[in-house]
C-alpha cells in the first residue's frame, strides 16, 4: 500500500474581481474546498473543463499563489505554515511543467543558462559540476549535449517542452505538476512526449498530478483521476473504473462528449450536455451541476451533495448513476 | 464523373507559396479535392500540412504580395474562382462561400453590438435594411440554438460564452445561405462538451439547410464522427483520400496510421502503457527532404522513397495515398513484400 | 534514454546580437542613418584637426562674408566661420543628446521594472511620481532646474535626465507587466529563485531591446531639448556653440545672412532624422526576430 506523498484538506483560493466606487468586489471562488489525496509515484490527473480551477489548483498546491484557506501537505509537512526561506528550500522537491512550450522558456537565455538556474539557487556544486548535470539533463530528455549553446526560439515547440521537463527534474525532485504540458503540441509529438514522462517517471520514481482536458491521454497515462467542476471535485477514484462506469453525471457528460476516432461507432447513443457551464462568479445553489444535469432534482436545487465513499470512489452527488 | 449539380467545390492542383526574407515554401503543394453537396468533408493535418492555408487560397484569403495563389481550377457551384478579380471573389466571399474561423474570441469585434456583425454579410450582398437584417439575424440565431436569442440580438461579444459566440460565428456564415461553409478547427478553442453541442448543432444544420461544409481539423475523432470524405495533409500535400470509413478501416499511407495509432483513446487503455508514436518531426517547408517527403519517419521507407515523390495511388474504390506502397512506376518496382496495405 | 527527439540539425547558434545586427543591415534608410551619424560623430571629434579656422576668434572686419572657398558657409555676425561653429557645435549637441538619454533610461528602467514586478504600493508610489513628471510642463521644469542650478553643461544633462525619466518607466513598466504574466517568470518562481534575481536576470534582459530603441528614439528629444533651452538663454552660454545656441544667435541677422540661422537648423534636422531612422531600423530589427 503506497503511502500518500501529498495531500490538500479542504484547499480554497477565492479571487476578489472588479468592484469599483459604488459596487462591491465579486468573489470567484476559483478552488473551493479541495481536499486529496496523492500517493507516491503515481499519475493522478485532473480533469475538468474551463472555469472549474484546475489550473489555479496547481498554482495553489505549489504555494505558487496564495491559498485563501486549507492545508497543503507535502510529506507531513503542512506548506502553508512555512515562511518564504523555508518554501524556497523546499522547492527542489516540487516542480511544475507549463503548457506553453513557446512562453515557458527565457527568450534570451541560452538552455545552459536555464537549466543551471535551479542548480545554482540551490547550491548543486561548482560550476563545472553544474555544467556536467545540465548536460545529463538533456540527455535524459533525448536531446543533443551540443543544445546547450542555442536559443529557445531555435527549437521547436516539442523540443522547448522536453527543455522544460528537463528543467523541472534539474534538482531531483519527487513531485511534479504538469499543466496541461502536452495540451499545446501537435498529436504525433504529444505520444512522444508522453512516453518520455512515463519513462522518466518510472526512472526517477516521480509522482505526477497531471493536469488535463484531455481525456484520452487521462486513460493511457493515469492511475487514478479527480473530476473537477467549477471550484470542487465531484468524482475521484481509479482511472479504469471511472472510465468503465463513471458515476456522477458530469463526468458521464465529459466523456459521451469526447469525439471517437471510428466512423462505425457514430450512431451510438450518446447524451450531450445541454447549455453553457455556468460562471465561476454566479454560482448555482445547491449542486453546482444542477443545472446542466439531466437528473435533477429538487434537492439538488437546494442542498450541496457531500462526498460520499462508493465502490473505492468518492462521489459528490445526491444520486450517482446506477451502482 | 459526378455531374455538374452534384459538385459543389472541385478544387484542381491548388498551389501556394510563399516567397519570404529567407526563402521559398510550398505551403500548398497541388492540392485537388471534390466537395459534393450536402456533403461533409474533412481535412486533417498537424501544424505546417497547410490545411488551414488551403482554405484561405480557396477563400481568396491568403495576404498579398507574400503569398501567390495558383490552381488549375478551383470550381464552386460553376463558378470559376480562378478566373474572377478580387472584386468578383469579394462578392462571392460571404454570400457563396463563408468561413468559420477558430477563435470565436478574436473573430469578434468587441465594440460591436453582436447582430450587427452577424448581420453584416446581408448588408454587403443582399443589401438589406437594418430592420430586414435584424429580423434575418434573429431567425438565424434560432436555427443555431442560441437561448433567448431576442435578448443576444444586442449583446457584445465579451456578454457571450465562447460556445455561443461560435454559434454567432457559424449564424453568420450561413446568413447569406452559402452552397459552401468551410470551418477552420471551429471547435479547438472550446470545451469537449460545448465542442460536442457544436458538432451536433453542424450536422443539424447540414440536414436541414443543405449547406456543403469542409471540417478542417487536427482531431481525427472529430472527422470521424462528422466526415464524409477526408482528405489527409502533410507537408503541404494530400497524403490520403477517401470515403471516411476506408479511411478508418483501411488506412494505407504511413502517415495516417501513425497519426491513428498516436492517438489517446478514451475507449480504451494500451496494456503496455506507451503510446506509439511517429518519430522525427514535421519538415521544415523550406528544406523538404528529396522524393517522399515522409520518409524520415516512415517504418516502411524503402528506396524509391527517397528518389522520386509518389504520385496519388489508387488502394481501392476511390481511396488513394501518396504512397510508393500503392503506386508503381510505369517500368518500377512492385511494393516491397510484405507490405501492409 | 529510450526516447530521443531526432531534429534536423538545429542552425548553428548566431548570438542574439549576430541576428540583431544582420536583421538591422538590411534596412537601407536604417543604414543611411547610421551612416550620417558616424561621420558626423567622427568629424566632430576630429574638427581640430580638419578644419583650420578658430571658433572663438572674432574678427569683425569678416563679419557676414558669404560662402567662399575659405569659409563654406560663410561666416557670422563676429566674422566666425560657420561650419566651423557648426562642427564645434555638434560635441555639444551630440554630448547632451545621449547621456542625459543614457541617464534617465537608467533611472527609468529601474523603477519601471521595480514598480511593474513588485506591484502594490511601490507600484502605486512609483507610478504617481511618474504621472507628476509627466504632468508637469517639462520645458519649465528644465527652466526653472537651469534658473536653480545655473546654466552650464553638467546642470543641462540633470535638468533632462529629470524630464525623461518617467515615460521609460512607463514603458518599461508596461513591458514588465507582460512578462510577468509569461510562464518563464512563473518558472523561476517555482525554481525558487529570489525576486531581485528575477527582476535582474529574466525581466531586464527582455527589456533591453524596447530600452535599445527608447534610446535612439530619445536622443533626437533631448537634442530638440537642448536647443530649445539654449535658444531660451538658460541653456549652453555663449562664446561656447550648440546648435540651439546658433540658431538663436543666428536668428537676430536672418535678414542680413540668414545662412547663419538656417544651417544649424538643418543640422538639427539631418540629425534627428538619422537617429530616427536608426531608432526605427532597430525595432524594426529587435522586434519581429525576438518575439516568438
Amino acid at each position: 500500500m503506497s503511502r500518500v506523498v501529498f495531500s490538500t484538506r479542504d484547499l480554497t483560493k477565492h479571487y476578489q474581481v472588479g468592484g469599483g466606487l459604488f459596487s462591491p468586489p465579486q468573489v470567484v471562488r476559483a478552488v473551493d474546498g479541495v481536499t486529496l489525496d496523492i500517493y507516491e509515484r503515481e499519475t493522478f490527473a485532473l480533469v475538468g473543463e474551463s472555469g472549474c480551477g484546475k489550473t489555479t489548483l496547481g498554482r495553489v498546491m505549489l504555494r505558487l499563489h496564495e491559498p485563501t484557506s486549507g492545508q497543503v501537505i507535502y510529506r507531513d509537512q503542512d506548506l502553508t505554515t512555512l515562511n518564504d526561506k523555508a518554501m524556497r528550500g523546499l522547492r527542489n522537491k516540487l516542480q511544475i511543467i507549463f503548457q506553453d512550450p513557446y512562453a515557458s522558456l527565457n527568450p534570451r537565455m541560452r538552455i545552459e543558462e536555464i537549466l543551471a538556474e535551479p542548480l545554482r539557487t540551490h547550491g548543486y556544486g561548482s560550476p563545472e559540476e553544474i555544467r556536467e548535470r545540465c548536460a545529463e539533463l538533456l540527455d535524459m530528455v533525448g536531446l543533443r549535449r551540443q543544445f546547450l549553446r542555442n536559443y529557445p526560439h531555435q527549437f521547436s515547440g516539442g523540443q522547448r517542452q522536453r527543455i522544460g521537463i528537463a528543467r523541472a527534474l534539474a534538482n531531483k525532485p519527487d513531485f511534479v505538476v504538469c499543466d496541461e504540458s502536452v495540451s499545446a503540441l501537435d498529436v504525433s509529438i504529444r505520444a512522444q512526449v508522453l512516453n518520455l514522462l512515463s519513462d522518466l517517471q518510472q526512472e526517477l520514481k516521480l509522482t505526477y498530478f497531471f493536469i488535463t482536458h484531455d481525456l484520452g491521454v487521462v486513460r493511457q497515462f493515469a492511475d487514478r483521476v479527480g473530476v473537477m467542476f467549477l471550484g470542487q471535485i465531484v468524482e475521484v477514484g481509479p482511472a479504469e473504473d471511472i472510465f468503465k462506469r463513471p458515476l456522477h453525471p458530469y463526468t458521464m457528460l465529459l466523456l459521451s462528449a469526447v469525439p471517437v476516432a471510428d466512423p462505425h461507432q457514430r450512431g451510438r447513443e450518446r447524451p450531450i450536455m445541454k447549455g453553457d457551464i455556468p460562471s465561476p462568479m454566479n454560482l448555482p445553489t445547491g449542486c453546482r451541476f444542477h443545472t446542466r444535469c439531466p437528473f435533477a432534482t429538487e434537492l439538488c436545487a437546494k442542498q450541496e451533495p457531500q462526498p460520499r465513499e462508493i465502490d473505492g470512489r468518492t462521489v459528490s452527488c445526491h444520486f450517482p448513476l446506477a451502482a | 464523373m459526378a455531374q455538374h449539380n452534384e459538385t459543389v467545390l472541385s478544387v484542381s492542383d491548388l498551389r501556394t507559396e510563399f516567397h519570404g526574407g529567407r526563402g521559398h515554401i510550398r505551403a500548398v503543394d497541388g492540392v485537388s479535392f471534390d466537395v459534393g453537396r450536402g456533403r461533409i468533408v474533412g481535412i486533417v493535418g498537424e501544424s505546417g500540412s497547410g490545411k488551414s492555408m488551403t482554405a484561405l487560397s480557396i477563400m481568396g484569403l491568403v495576404p498579398k504580395p507574400a503569398g501567390k495563389v495558383t490552381a488549375q481550377s478551383i470550381m464552386l457551384d460553376g463558378t470559376e474562382l480562378t478566373s474572377l478579380g478580387a472584386d468578383g471573389l469579394r462578392r462571392v466571399r460571404g454570400r457563396d462561400m463563408a468561413m468559420v474561423f477558430q477563435e470565436p474570441m478574436t473573430s469578434l469585434n468587441p465594440v460591436r453590438k453582436v447582430w450587427e456583425q452577424v448581420g453584416e454579410p446581408l448588408a454587403i450582398h443582399k443589401g438589406m435594411n437594418s430592420r430586414q437584417i435584424r429580423a434575418r439575424v434573429l431567425e438565424m440565431f434560432e436555427l443555431v440554438g442560441i437561448p433567448e436569442p431576442k435578448a443576444r440580438l444586442d449583446a457584445y461579444p465579451h456578454e457571450l460564452s465562447g460556445g455561443l459566440r461560435q454559434r454567432a460565428m457559424i449564424a453568420m456564415g450561413l446568413i447569406c445561405e452559402p452552397k459552401l461553409l468551410i470551418a477552420d478547427e471551429p471547435t479547438t478553442a472550446l470545451d469537449v462538451t460545448t465542442q460536442a453541442q457544436i458538432l451536433r448543432l453542424m450536422l443539424e444544420l447540414r440536414d436541414r439547410v443543405g449547406t456543403s461544409i469542409i471540417m478542417i481539423t487536427h482531431d481525427l475523432g472529430i472527422i470521424a464522427e462528422m466526415c464524409d470524405e477526408v482528405n489527409v495533409m502533410y507537408a503541404g500535400q494530400i497524403v490520403e483520400q477517401g470515403n471516411v470509413f476506408d479511411l478508418f478501416d483501411r488506412p494505407s499511407h504511413p502517415y495516417t496510421r501513425g497519426l491513428l495509432a498516436s492517438i489517446p483513446k478514451t475507449t480504451e487503455k494500451r496494456t503496455d502503457g506507451r503510446m506509439p508514436s511517429i518519430p522525427g518531426m514535421v519538415p521544415n517547408l523550406e528544406r523538404l527532404p528529396p522524393g517522399c517527403r515522409f520518409n524520415p519517419r516512415c517504418g516502411d521507407v524503402m528506396a524509391i522513397c527517397h528518389e522520386a515523390e509518389p504520385p496519388l495511388g489508387e488502394v481501392g474504390g476511390g481511396h488513394l495515398a501518396r504512397c510508393w506502397l500503392h503506386s508503381r512506376k510505369a517500368d518500377g518496382p512492385a511494393p516491397a513484400a510484405g507490405a501492409v496495405l | 534514454m529510450t526516447v530521443t527527439a531526432s531534429s534536423p540539425e538545429v542552425i548553428a547558434e548566431p548570438s542574439l546580437l549576430r541576428e540583431g545586427i544582420a536583421a538591422f543591415a538590411r534596412n537601407r534608410v536604417a543604414l543611411v542613418g547610421l551612416a550620417f551619424i558616424v561621420v558626423l560623430v567622427v568629424v566632430a571629434l576630429f574638427i581640430p584637426w580638419i578644419s583650420h579656422h578658430d571658433p572663438y576668434r572674432v574678427a569683425l572686419d569678416e563679419q557676414f562674408l558669404p560662402p567662399s572657398l575659405t569659409y563654406w558657409l560663410g561666416t557670422d555676425n563676429f566674422g566666425r566661420d560657420v561650419l566651423t561653429r557648426i562642427l564645434y557645435g555638434a560635441r555639444i549637441s551630440l554630448l547632451v543628446g545621449t547621456l542625459p538619454s543614457l541617464i534617465s533610461l537608467v533611472i527609468g528602467a529601474a523603477l519601471g521594472i521595480l514598480s511593474g514586478y513588485v506591484g502594490g504600493k511601490t507600484d502605486a508610489i512609483i507610478m504617481r511620481l511618474a504621472d507628476m513628471m509627466i504632468a508637469f510642463p517639462s520645458l519649465l521644469l528644465a527652466m526653472v532646474v537651469m534658473y536653480t542650478l545655473g546654466a552650464n553643461l553638467l546642470n543641462i544633462f540633470i535638468a533632462l535626465a529629470l524630464v525623461g525619466w518617467a515615460s521609460v518607466a512607463r514603458v518599461v513598466r508596461s513591458e514588465t507587466l507582460a512578462l510577468k504574466g509569461k510562464e518563464f517568470i512563473e518558472a523561476a518562481r517555482a525554481n525558487g529563485t529570489s525576486r531581485l534575481t528575477t527582476m535582474v536576470k529574466h525581466i531586464f534582459p527582455n527589456v533591453i531591446p524596447t530600452l535599445i530603441v527608447l534610446f535612439s528614439l530619445s536622443i533626437p528629444d533631448a537634442i530638440m531639448w537642448e536647443s530649445s533651452l539654449s535658444f531660451l538663454g538658460v541653456g549652453v552660454q555663449p562664446p561656447e556653440a550648440s546648435w540651439g545656441l546658433l540658431v538663436a544667435k543666428g536668428k537676430e541677422y536672418l535678414l542680413q545672412a540668414p545662412i547663419v540661422a538656417i544651417a544649424p537648423g538643418i543640422a538639427i534636422l539631418l540629425t534627428v532624422l538619422a537617429f530616427n531612422f536608426i531608432g526605427d531600423g532597430l525595432r524594426d530589427a529587435l522586434d519581429p526576430s525576438m518575439k516568438d
